[in-house]
């Protein structure tokens, strides 16, 4: 090579450098797009939708989401799936309840909410990652066994808000100079989860081993621990969510998150975490789960018939997924023919 | 030698099932010297480079460090014992940037244990200086060709500052030029005091490289003797246990009418007013350097990628834009470059790989008859001399050299006019090199059009009627058989030449 | 490597286990009526399961099939409500089927995105539809005639029709997915996209094709559903996306793509069914159940892995071959 072709070469792959960058970025980018025209256009048709009362009760249902799609999304980077969550949500919220209507303290009840999650998190995790039994096989089995678990321990019966200790209520309706504690933990859990994943060596090998879980094991890393910490990780988180839709909700039965498996999935999915794993960042993951509450809370201030709310927020995530994809294939090829002869 | 080897196997034998890929092997790397490992396609060599980077434990016998037994439970023992391995078939992560890719698990750290993203870059860009290649270290690894998929893995291997260098077919993908810059930095890397263990199906580079060297056969050591008082014939013998006749055997023939003609091919940003056309009966090499884009015009060609500009014509007809399916159909064929993504199914056995490319001519009825799908397959194992336990194998336990010979297989079978191979020798012993090569000739004297992408000059020079030379994504040069040279070739090549 | 153990033959096993078992300690279990029943039951899982497996041996899932099914039982309510007839009614409704499905498969092969997240999309949007086209009303008089079809034996046989139909639509689709060139392209898809596309095969039509047949199929269940339970509702058939998956997956057909076998899968179907059906006799609760359907799930999977493990005493470097 002569340094004629070196120096050549070097500003087309700047260049080349900068889309890339664009792309990546791109996703997170257009999430908050899509939210800031969905924002508008409900607001212009109705101004109540940015009242304080309006942005706080936004936040405080994506908080729950938020943080299953941040534990979720650990998992799907690793190539691996989470679908128990929803019934974990449900079983710790009626244990939990269970407890403190029993006269339990509100620590010990947290602790013993993400105490649970984080058991059946290392449950799914040792049975993927030990025994190498497929990701949706395992978490799909455990969902149903989680959730008969439920049924059978509440036998019908409902938890109510006025049994709960008032410290734990005040945690899910609380706030502190205006900003409800919800949203505050979920940030807290975001910022951390995705700072370690993005900046720390043993961060990055959740995405090498999504990326090529034979080529991870050649390059030595430990596949099997960092599997086992997403599954612990997403099922702490998930336990959680379950003391925190306690909190907020107050009165629950079991199972109460039904199905919200696939709505954290979805989130997971539209944040731009890929689905076969080492791509995406929590930061998506929960700007999917705010756009797909956002949704839903605009679809009621515009007054939408009731019956149309969810085919339209089906429509809209596909949508959302839709233009992504289609950004993203304009600029690769856009990167292709600059790539060259530019 | 007073000093103990730096690493060692002794009388090491593994087996997977009935196979015995390894038999009371016994090989050591000594600091500061170019070991080379030679032997036909399924000799073994794979395995023993897998257990030396603890991807296998032996059966039997023992690895050596030192002079001391030690145990690689996995790759990260042998990694942390001071082993660094270059396998066979590149191990990348297609999502994360080159840059990661070679720092994974011991990226520069800053401050708090986080990663130091500028040095991890920078560094990565002086290892691509020392190789003397241009890759953007941001790049994802996705989409790198084999060839740089290859580079990335040498700069992985050489930046750990290994003790002990296994390098597993590193060239296979490699044109000259990139052989050369590696051979530099290998020679540099020995003279630090490393032991080198070195494999390839180029005699050539084992000569130029190695001081000594051990050949297998059947997974069983054959010698382990010094290069200098080698010949080319002996190495084969030892490797093929008898004598080989001439190695490019391609005779003059008189080419027909055209077969494939190719007009002003353009895909923009990757080739650009691409024209030429092959004769029934001819081979034509479409030579250049790693990333010129030769792949990508077969690729094209064969409807793969889309082209946006130009015409593909077979026997007269125009083909249709991206369509594999019309192109065979028209009687193209193309042997890709990357087997295990392109060529082969994997998971499924020989046969049914065999097969893939003739479910129509295989059916009887509405069903698939099994026993035509099993006689095609063996019809053309024994032609290739294919090495297998059964045709219900998967594919994926043969050696690389044997797996190229079941994706010629499948492609032979059906029946091609016009016949594309890229690398078709990449990771082939020489044995069944000279069998691709007489193969070929003879597809080509029965009226098929070949033609072949090759990084291997001599193989260029030695089988082709007319050599094609790109350079940049152009059409640089048409060098008829008499006036192609190493010289004439490489100087089109690298666009030092006179233009077409 | 010797093949160990082979899942749809474990599952086979199970199932035989199962039946003689429950022959033996329940009563009223094995009799003609009963099994009538308990397969009329799993009609429609069954039914979608066909479909499902060729989409997962092709490595995609299409998760919108509970919904389609709704769809398609709102649609044939809110049809019969307008007066149409049913002989009418059917065909319209399969035919938005297979549109449903056609919408996920253009959106997968067109766009190149992820079929589990289309599908998901697609499980909002198609449940919302039903509603939109039904409410939250049921429809439900419909005549004896048609209902009875859902639910009477072919006569001279103690066969439901729809489980007729199912037999004949199985082996069909063996025959299909086992036999064919259509079927072999399936695995080679599923196994390794680009080397199919590499060798010829139409990967994209032959995927569309799958999203449509799934769709089609998930809406000719509605058809069954509705007229069995005799009611049209936007909610019929809420969530049997993961039955109809647990029923593939407990089969042994592996979600990477490339594995698997119709007969595990048939196998996997009756195994659950029969199971809810023994337990319901056994007056087990309803929750009981569910755990015994994910246990079932989990211990399924686990056991040849371990089978493996055991023999070989340390895990197997790859995905076990
Ligand atoms: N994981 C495995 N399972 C079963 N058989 C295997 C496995 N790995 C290798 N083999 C068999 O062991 C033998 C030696 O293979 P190996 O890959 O070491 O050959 P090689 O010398 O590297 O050949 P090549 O030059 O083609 O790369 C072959 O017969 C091969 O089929
Ligand atoms: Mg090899």
């Amino acid at each position: 090579m002569t340094g004629g072709a070196n120096t050549a070469a070097l500003p087309r792959t700047r260049s080349a450098r900068g889309l890339v960058d664009l792309v990546f970025r791109a996703r997170e980018l257009s999430l908050v797009i899509a939210l800031a025209a969905l924002v508008g256009v409900t607001a212009a048709a109705n101004p109540n939708f940015l009242s304080g009362q309006g942005i706080e009760d936004i936040l405080l249902n994506t908080a729950i989401l938020a943080l299953l799609a941040v534990g979720q999304s650990m998992v799907v980077i690793t190539r691996n799936l989470d679908l128990s969550v929803g019934s974990v949500v449900g079983l710790v919220a009626f244990v939990t309840g269970d407890m403190l209507a029993s006269g339990w303290g509100v620590v010990p009840g947290v602790a013993l909410g993400v105490a649970v999650g984080a058991a059946c998190g290392l449950l799914n995790g040792l049975l993927v990652s030990l025994c190498r039994v497929p990701a949706l096989v395992v978490t799909l089995g455990t969902l149903y066994v989680i959730q008969g678990v439920c049924h059978y321990i509440a036998h019908g019966r409902q938890i109510n808000a006025a049994d709960l200790p008032p410290g734990l209520l005040a945690l899910g309706n609380g706030a502190v100079l205006g900003v409800p504690y919800l949203p505050l933990i979920t940030l807290a859990f975001m910022l951390a989860i995705g700072y370690y994943l993005r900046a720390y060596p043993s961060g990055r090998e959740f995405y090498a081993i999504g990326s090529s879980p034979e080529a991870a094991r050649l390059a030595g890393v430990p596949v099997r621990r960092r599997v086992l910490v997403a599954y612990l990780v997403s099922g702490c988180l998930a336990g959680l969510a379950g003391v925190l839709w306690l909190a907020r909700f107050g009165t629950v039965i079991a199972d109460s998150a039904n199905g919200w498996e696939l709505l954290v999935i979805s989130a997971v999915v539209v944040g731009g975490v890929a689905i076969t794993g080492g791509v995406g960042s929590v930061y998506g993951a929960a700007l999917g789960a705010l756009l797909l509450t956002t949704i839903g809370s605009a679809l009621v201030v515009l007054r939408v018939n009731p019956f149309w709310q969810q085919a339209i927020t089906g429509a809209l995530l596909l949508l959302a997924i839709s233009v992504d994809r289609v950004l993203a294939l304009r600029v690769a090829r856009l990167l292709r023919r600059r790539s060259r002869h530019g | 030698m007073s000093d103990p080897p730096a690493l060692a196997l002794a009388n090491v034998s593994k087996s997977f099932g009935a196979v015995r890929a390894l038999r009371e092997v016994s090989l050591e790397l000594f600091a500061g010297q170019t070991h080379a490992l030679a032997g036909e396609n399924g000799a073994g060599k794979s395995t023993l480079v897998k257990t030396l980077a603890g991807v296998h434990r032996p059966d039997s016998g023992q690895v050596l460090r030192g002079g001391e037994p030690v145990t690689f439970a996995s790759p990260a023992d042998a990694q942390r014992a001071g082993v660094a391995v270059i396998y066979q078939e590149p191990t990348l992560f297609p999502d994360l940037s080159v840059a990661e890719n070679i720092f994974m698990g011991r990226q520069p750290r800053a401050t708090l244990g986080r990663i130091d993203r500028g040095a991890m870059r920078a560094r990565a860009g002086e290892l691509f200086a020392r190789l003397g290649v241009t890759l953007d270290p941001e790049q994802p690894a996705r989409g790198l060709s084999i060839a740089d998929q290859q580079l990335v893995e040498i700069a992985k291997a050489i930046s750990r500052d290994a003790r002990v260098l296994v390098m597993d077919e590193p060239t296979a993908a490699l044109s000259g030029n990139e052989v050369a810059r590696l051979f530099s930095v290998v020679e540099a890397l020995r003279e630090d005091g490393c032991a080198i263990l070195f494999i390839s199906h180029r005699l050539d580079e084992i000569f130029a490289l190695c001081r000594r060297v051990t050949t297998l056969r059947d997974g069983a050591l054959v010698a382990t003797e010094p290069v200098s008082g080698l010949t080319h014939d002996d190495l084969i013998r030892r490797m093929v246990g008898r004598d080989l006749g001439a190695l490019y055997p391609k005779q003059d023939t008189r080419p027909g009418e055209v077969a494939l003609r190719v007009d002003r091919l353009t895909r923009e940003g990757v080739f650009t007013d691409v024209s030429f056309q092959v004769r029934r009966g001819e081979i034509v090499a479409l030579a250049g350097l790693v990333g010129a884009g030769r792949s990508e015009v077969a690729r094209a060609v064969f409807g793969i990628d889309r082209w946006d500009a130009g015409t593909v014509t077979v026997a007269g007809r125009p083909l249709p834009a991206g369509s594999p399916t019309a192109a065979m159909g028209a009687g193209l064929a193309l042997v890709p470059e990357d087997r295990r993504q392109q060529g082969l199914v994997m998971e499924l056995s020989i046969e049914r790989n065999i097969g893939l490319t003739g479910l129509r001519s295989l059916r009887r009825g509405l069903t698939v008859s099994r026993a035509a799908e099993r006689d095609r397959a063996r019809d053309w194992a024994l032609r290739l001399r294919l090495k297998y336990g059964r045709l219900a194998d998967g594919v994926g336990v043969l050696s690389g050299g044997n797996q190229q010979k079941v994706v010629l297989a499948k492609w032979l079978a059906t029946g091609p006019s016009v016949l594309i191979v890229d690398e078709p020798t990449r990771g082939i012993d020489v044995g069944t090199k000279a069998e691709v090569h007489r193969l070929l000739s003879e597809l080509a004297g029965q009226g098929i059009a070949v033609l072949m992408i090759s990084s291997d000059l001599p193989e260029v020079l030695g089988m082709a009627d007319r050599v094609l030379v790109m350079h940049e994504g152009r059409l640089t040069a048409e060098i008829p058989r008499a006036e192609a040279t190493e010289e004439s070739v490489m100087a089109a090549a690298t666009g030092t030449g006179r233009a077409a | 490597m010797g093949r160990v153990l082979r899942w749809d033959v474990l599952v086979g096993a199970l199932l035989v286990a199962v039946f003689a078992g429950g022959s033996l300690a329940t009563p009223g279990f094995a009799t003609v009526s009963n099994l009538s029943f308990a397969l009329g039951d799993l009609g429609e899982i069954a039914l979608i399961a066909l479909a499902m497996t060729l989409l997962v041996v092709a490595a995609e899932v299409d998760l919108s099939v509970a919904s389609v099914l709704g769809l398609s039982s709102a649609l044939v309510g809110a049809l019969w409500d307008a007066g149409l007839a049913i002989e009418t009614i059917v065909p319209l409704v399969v035919l938005v089927g297979a549109a449903c499905g056609l919408v996920n498969g253009l959106l997968v092969t067109r766009l190149g995105l992820p079929s589990l997240a289309v599908t998901i999309g697609t499980l909002a949007l198609y449940r919302g539809l039903a509603y939109v086209v039904l409410g939250d009303k049921a429809v439900a008089q419909f005549p004896p005639q048609y209902t009875a079809l859902a639910v009477d034996d072919v006569p001279g046989t103690f066969v439901p029709y729809p489980v007729a139909l199912f037999v004949l639509l199985a082996v069909i689709t063996g025959v299909a997915l086992h036999a064919t060139g259509f079927g072999r392209s399936l695995y080679a898809i599923g196994a390794q996209e680009q080397a199919a596309f590499f060798a010829g095969i139409r990967v994209k039509r032959i995927k569309l094709l799958l999203f449509v047949l799934s769709g089609t199929v998930a809406a000719f269940a509605g058809v069954v559903f509705t007229l069995r339970y005799g009611s049209a509702r936007a909610d019929n058939g809420l969530g049997i996306e993961l039955a109809v998956i647990a029923a593939v997956l407990l089969g042994g057909v592996d979600f990477d793509g490339g594995k698997g076998t119709l007969g595990g899968v048939i196998a996997g179907v009756l195994l659950i069914g029969l199971l809810r059906n023994l337990l319901m006799l056994n007056d087990v609760s309803t929750e009981i159940q569910s755990v015994v359907t994910g246990l079932l799930l989990i211990v399924s999977v686990l056991t040849p892995r371990l089978l493996a493990l055991v023999r070989s005493r340390r895990p197997v470097l790859k995905g076990s071959s």
